[in-house]
């Protein structure tokens, strides 16, 4: 079938505002739109600009905006976008160029809840055991990306990128359950300040834009629990 | 270009190497160097952060000045996919112990790999695994809360030859939760990044590393970096072939620039296809779901590895099982008379198939899964299959074929992570290699599932250390007086080439051919004929040019760059097939059906000169304790 893709364009070198820019290909149903990009790029315009490696939903690169939702353009298949494509910039970042975003606030703010285990009791010898029911606590949370699916599709984040966002949260809640770590304190004190997890206001569509599916916000109010109760359950 | 002379200053026995002189940039003659230069200085540069480039650069930078430079940002790199598991003779389960892991991948190598490094990294190996445990990596558990394992291909009970658990998993994203916990590592200790920063040239001062010429990607503008020591951790090539499980990133870039100053590349020829890919796309299905009890079935409903291999069946090593889904096809048992088979995984096939085979759990039950249980431990291969089949693998069938999956050869280095110069193991001055792009050789003619995250935690680790170490010693090699000259003229070609060729048509047809003769089954007359277009595409290649004439984020220039890179791997990996004759492991002649040990077992080293020569020479194998033997699962 033929597939119409109209793609976000900006190039700061040439460009004094973005436009779009349509482009017409054959597709069939299972390709991914990340495979039509690649087509435009190869054959019809080499300056299309964006980032992409795996290819099949675990890198976390090529998070776009795709028919107004945000996906992962190799997750998403021309099965599920129909016969007219239009493929934008994740909102709430900067755009450097056509599709690729300014990265770094959202980074900031995923170093900013201290992700990575702190423990400073001295290590076994061996591992440090953890019953199969704790580690599946946070199995759900673990599985991020990065991809920033649901920090920019979150209407408080539009609001003010000053909110940590959920992915960031994500990552808190990771540490905050894992019965291995010691600094549940430390990151729940940072996720309670102005511009933390009570941003939140129950939206659900960082569940929605989730590529991994994971249940963010059900973790984000597990995060709010456990601030209320100072349990960690 | 010619050799430098003072060079031979810093080996003994470098008389006969002059031939394969290191190409190192020199002054005498100077294209005016268009693009700004940002110099930078630290003690170690490590180039990627994957799961080896991160462990080195956590090692190094302990007690060297280091930093990480990678073209990905840290967390996009391709160990993120790898998902069925580590290998570690832990015993948490069952028995087992590092001497049947060595074994194990003794002769899961086809003894190809230098049996002193397999011991090292297998005895290695256990402490290894705790260590990720100690940083965090959310490991799957036991009842008894232990690190939980499965069993995967070629790994074994020595004594009753029967598969055993030594694979360490977290579901089926061991690689994401390695990647993950060892950046989060680097972020706690600080390690510096150039993130979205891509090498494309190394500087080579009196035979020693000098440095790396890199672009940042932001900004198009070439930066370099003076390094008493640099370590590549740039990962695979397995973008060279139609079918792959590899990322779009995966185009060799370390081995390419290595080849490019001169210096050799380890045993090309061996490059292995995982038997299970998804039809068509190539994505990976983890051996791991072989592992929890599925099997593979032809086009007329057989289950067909107990004809290849009789006692671990499925779980045979990766080569073995490639070659029976290729024999099952040409045989027209392919599915729907198509070149693919099904994988079963759904609950009354796999507890069928263990009641049949004697599967049981540690207390002498029987074996069982539920749907349940397959979804909690295989998530993402349940997830690949709805989202990219369309297929659900609790009640349907999944259609696969091998898929093109990971370089066995590479960068020649020691078991230390130290270059190698020559086929006399001559150690290069500061200049490492670990990970999927370094050639130890563990992995020898074939790779043992579960053995490349291993590698990267080991190898990375020690190429690490070794280089912070020697970066305490020794002194800064100068900088050449135009460090950015060769790289520039490489871009500057791109930038002026004629353009009346397309890049994405070159690259498909490489793939092609790489996939149809220098596959699964090899034949010379097969190889010859990818060699030629090989050589065709590398002509046309010539003419390929750039639309996008900017700065900030020129992707289409890099891609064509990188496209240059699989295209001289391709002919190196041709040509060092071409001249192995005889099959071992991954490389498997329909001419040259046997093993021959008596003229092959050895490594190929080879170099490609200054008008495109590829010459090869050979390095014999290192053997301790086990002698070659037939190999049968
Ligand atoms: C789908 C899949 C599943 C797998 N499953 C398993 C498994 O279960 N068990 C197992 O043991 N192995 C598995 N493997 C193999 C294993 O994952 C890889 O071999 C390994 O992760 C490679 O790691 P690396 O650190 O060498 O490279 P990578 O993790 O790929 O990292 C390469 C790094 O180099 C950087 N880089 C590349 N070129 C440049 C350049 N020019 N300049 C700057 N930076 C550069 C990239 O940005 C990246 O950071 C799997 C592989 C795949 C593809
Ligand atoms: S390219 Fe990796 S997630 Fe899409």
């Amino acid at each position: 079938m033929e597939v119409t893709i109209k793609v976000f364009r900006y190039n700061p070198e040439k460009d004094k505002k973005p436009s779009y820019k349509t482009y017409k290909l054959e597709a069939i149903e299972t390709d991914r739109v990340l495979d039509l990009l690649e087509k435009v790029k190869g054959y019809q315009d080499g300056t299309l600009s964006f980032r992409r490696s795996c290819a099949h939903g675990i890198c976390g690169s090529d998070a776009m905006r795709i028919n107004g939702f945000n996906r992962l353009a190799c997750k998403t298949l021309v099965r599920d976008t129909g016969a007219t494509i239009i493929v934008q910039p994740l909102l709430g970042l900067r755009v450097i160029k056509d599709l690729i975003v300014d990265m770094e606030p959202f980074f900031e703010h995923y170093r900013s809840v201290k992700p990575w285990l702190i423990n400073d009791e001295p290590e076994p010898e061996k591992e440090r055991t953890q019953s199969a029911a704790q580690r599946a606590i946070f199995d759900d949370t673990t599985k991020c990306i990065l991809c920033a699916c649901c920090t920019t599709s979150c209407p408080s984040f539009w609001a003010n990128e000053q909110y940590v966002g959920p992915a960031a949260i994500v990552a808190a809640h990771r540490f905050i359950f894992d019965s291995r770590d010691k600094a549940a304190a430390e990151r729940l004190k940072i996720l309670n300040e102005v511009w933390g997890v009570y941003r939140c206001h129950t939206v659900f569509n960082c569940t929605m834009a989730c590529p991994r599916e994971i249940q963010i916000t059900k973790a984000i109010g597990e995060v709010k629990m456990a601030l209320t109760t100072g349990k960690l359950e | 270009m010619h050799s430098n002379s003072e060079e031979h200053t810093m080996h003994s026995n470098r008389e006969e190497h002059t031939m394969h002189s290191i190409r190192e940039e020199h002054t005498m003659h100077s294209i005016r160097e268009e693009h700004t230069m940002k110099t930078h200085q630290f003690d170690v540069i490590v180039i990627g952060a994957g799961g080896a480039g991160l462990m080195a650069g956590l090692y190094a930078s302990r007690t060297a000045k280091t930093a990480i430079i990678t073209k990905l940002y840290p967390t996009r790199s391709h160990t993120g996919t790898a998902q069925g598991g580590i290998g570690a003779a832990l015993g948490s389960e069952e028995e087992d112990h590092p001497e049947w892991h060595t074994y194990d991948t003794v002769k899961g190598s086809d003894y190809l790999g230098d049996q002193d490094a397999i011991e090292f990294m297998c005895n290695e190996a256990v402490q290894a695994v705790y260590e990720l445990e100690h940083m965090g990596l959310p490991f799957d558990r036991t009842p008894e809360g232990k690190i939980s394992q499965r069993p995967f291909g070629g790994h074994t009970n020595n004594v009753t030859g029967k598969p055993v658990k030594r694979a360490c998993h977290a579901a089926d994203r061991t690689g994401h939760m390695i990647l993950q916990t060892l950046y989060q590592q680097c972020m706690k200790n600080n390690v510096n990044f150039f993130d979205e920063f891509q090498v494309v040239d190394l500087l080579m001062v009196n035979g020693a590393a000098a440095g790396v010429v890199a672009i940042e990607l932001a900004t198009g503008e070439m930066h370099v970096f003076h390094a008493k020591a640099v370590i590549f951790a740039t990962g695979g090539h397995g973008r060279i072939w139609e079918i792959t499980s590899n990322a779009y990133a995966f185009t060799g870039d370390g081995p390419a620039v290595i080849m490019r100053r001169g210096l050799p590349l380890e045993d090309m020829e061996f490059f292995q296809f995982h038997p299970t890919g998804i039809y068509k796309l190539g994505i990976l299905i983890t051996e791991g779901v072989r592992g929890e009890g599925g099997i593979l079935i032809n086009g007329k409903g057989e289950r067909f590895m107990e004809k290849y291999a009789p006692r671990v069946k499925d779980l045979a090593s990766r080569d073995v099982v490639s070659r029976a889904i290729y024999m099952e096809i040409r045989d027209g048992n392919g599915a729907n008379g198509q070149n693919y088979v099904y994988l079963d995984v759904r609950p009354e096939s796999v507890n069928r198939y263990a009641a049949l085979d004697g599967r049981t759990n540690k207390d002498g039950s029987p074996y069982t899964v539920t749907g349940e249980e397959i979804l909690a431990k295989l998530p993402d291969i349940v997830d690949f299959c709805r989202v990219y089949l369309g297929v659900d693998p609790i009640t349907q069938l999944m259609p696969i074929q091998p898929t093109a999956h990971y370089a066995m050869g590479g960068i020649p280095t020691n078991k230390y992570g130290e270059t190698i110069l020559d086929e006399k193991n001559t150690t290069i001055p500061g200049l490492y290699a670990a990970g999927e792009c370094a050639c130890v050789s563990v992995h020898g003619a074939n790779r043992l599932g579960t053995n490349s995250l291993l590698d990267l935690v080991v190898f990375g680790k020690h190429a690490g250390l070794r280089a912070a170490e020697y970066a305490k010693e020794a002194p800064f090699q100068p900088l050449p007086e135009h460090p950015t000259e060769f790289a520039s003229s490489q871009f500057e070609r791109i930038r002026h080439a004629s353009g009346k060729e397309n890049a994405f048509d070159i690259s498909t047809k490489m793939k092609k051919v790489m996939f149809d003769d220098m596959g699964i089954f090899r034949s010379g007359k097969g190889m010859e004929n990818a060699l030629q277009v090989i050589r065709q595409l590398k002509e046309r290649y010539q003419h390929v040019s750039v639309t996008d004439t900017g700065k900030i984020f020129n992707m289409e220039l890099m891609n064509v760059w990188e496209l240059g890179n699989l295209l001289d791997l391709a002919e190196l990996t041709t040509v060092s097939a071409i001249a192995r004759t005889e099959s071992r492991g991954g490389h498997s002649r329909e001419d040259y059906p046997d093993r021959d040990d008596k003229n092959w077992l050895k490594h190929t080293m080879a170099w490609v000169d200054e008008t495109g020569k590829i010459d090869l020479k050979y390095k014999p194998v290192v053997l301790t304790k086990y002698e070659p033997k037939v190999r049968t699962y």
